[in-house]
């Protein structure tokens, strides 16, 4: 995963704001240099803008590797310590499958079927407007 | 031809054998249509039992030609060991059992043995008696290359009957929009359970179900290992965005699970399937109102 310049994104996943949202949507494989730049797209976007919910939409990305994981519950974190939300939306089986094979269930992330899933999901806690200051409700 | 003839005399056993089976092989495949073996399997047509049987004298031939007879792995028997492996399947189908197979595949022998006696008459006793030898080991390796296509193919048969077991074995039920469940069946395996996961994440994302239900009512005992994987399950389904509920454990099996130390605290479960349902429902916003007038009381 070193022909990073192969790759057509160049290294750059788009991050697009949508009101109070960050989208990112991952296609195809990710190298890790393209990971770490999201990282720190994410990072720096969501304290630029104040953003209240990260959704990153993995519908298009059928493999992963432990360093995926690890930058997907580094992502989560890093909103979280921003205020912000990170919901990962639309995995695929085969890409769950492997992550729990791996050990990473990621236990502080928030998932969703899909994207419309996770925007309702992020809606109905208010975050997309101001945030309302109510706490995450955990499920049982 | 007597300087090739002659030049044969020179060559070994197994390649003058082959040279043999090459030059007679239309006389052998004839003699070989009639034997018991292709006559009920080529019923209908006797020039395609010919042309079975030409495939499988050239084949040997070339077998011999390599000089590798009693080697099953020759590359020559590469060719016919599909049409060696349709032909038991055939007789086994009506009814033989592999010792008659092999009997049968025995009765090819003779005719060319047969052959190869006439051809070689006037030959040294000495040099019959290594060609005879030769082709007896040839005959010997195509019945073992037959027997083992027929076992594999039988072993093929049980690995799929396995395989389609393991998928009726699970099927996946849609309760309400959203919701779909799975009722296990049987005890758990790696392979079952590897299974279920792969059926039930694809049913989830099919269905767009924010609900996936496991109900192990009919598992008979759950150790650490199924615990492990119903545990996999539900982190996998959650990965995915869906909520994943075990229903159906039984007292003993709770009994079991606590005096094994298993940690579900993880997992979500429900004592029956209605419940895990009633609280997908709630969750979900749908609400079941009973109706007053049936008899059946309301939960």
């Amino acid at each position: 995963m070193t022909a990073a310049s192969t790759f057509p994104y160049e290294g750059h996943v788009p991050v697009l704001r949508l009101g109070g949202v960050l989208l990112v949507t991952l296609q195809g494989d990710l190298y890790d240099s393209t990971a770490e730049q999201l990282r720190q797209d994410i990072g720096e976007t969501a304290s630029d803008s104040a953003v209240t919910g990260v959704v990153i939409d993995l519908s298009g990305v059928e493999i992963v590797d432990s360093f995926m994981g690890r930058v997907l519950s580094d992502v989560a974190a890093m909103t979280r310590l921003l205020a912000a939300q990170t919901v990962v939306a639309g995995m695929r089986p085969a890409v769950a499958i492997t992550l729990v094979e791996l050990g990473l269930t990621l236990p502080g992330l928030r998932t969703a079927l899909s994207t419309e899933d996770a925007m309702r999901q992020l809606g109905d806690e208010g975050s997309v407007l101001p945030r309302a200051g109510r706490p995450h409700r955990e499920r049982p | 031809m007597p300087e090739q003839q002659a030049a044969e005399h020179q060559s070994n056993p197994a390649e003058e054998v082959g040279a043999f089976l090459r030059e007679r092989r239309e006389q052998i495949a004839q003699r070989w249509a009639d034997a018991a073996l292709l006559r009920t399997v080529f019923t209908v047509s006797r020039d395609e039992a010919v042309e079975a049987a030409r495939t499988v004298v050239e084949a040997l031939a070339a077998v011999a030609a390599s000089g590798r007879v009693a080697d099953s792995e020759a590359d020559g028997f590469a060719v016919v060991r599909e049409q060696l492996a349709r032909t038991a399947q055939s007789r086994a189908r009506a009814g033989a059992g592999i010792a008659q197979i092999s009997a049968e595949m025995d009765a090819l022998r003779p005719p060319v043995t047969d052959l190869l006696l006439d051809e070689l008459s006037d030959a040294p006793a000495e040099h019959l008696r290594e060609c005879t030898t030769a082709l007896t080991v040839l005959m010997g390796t195509l019945r073992l290359v037959m027997l083992e296509t027929t076992m594999n193919a039988g072993q093929d048969l049980i690995n799929r009957q396995r395989l389609e077991l393991l998928e009726i074995a699970t099927p996946v039920i849609k309760l309400w929009e959203g919701i779909v469940a799975v009722p296990l069946i049987g005890t758990l395996d790696s392979a079952r359970s590897q299974v279920v996961m792969e059926i039930l994440l694809d049913a989830v994302v099919e269905q767009h179900a924010r609900f996936a239900i496991l109900d192990i009512t009919g598992v008979p005992t759950v150790d650490s290992l199924v615990a492990q994987h119903l545990m996999k399950t539900v982190a996998a389904a959650r990965l995915m965005g869906a909520e994943c509920i075990v229903s159906g454990i039984r007292p003993a099996i709770a009994q079991t699970i606590v005096h094994l130390g298993i940690d579900l605290s993880s997992v979500l479960t429900r004592a029956s399937l209605a419940d895990a349902l009633a609280y997908a429902l709630q969750e979900q916003g749908d609400h079941i109102v009973p109706n007053p007038a049936s008899a059946v009381e309301p939960r």
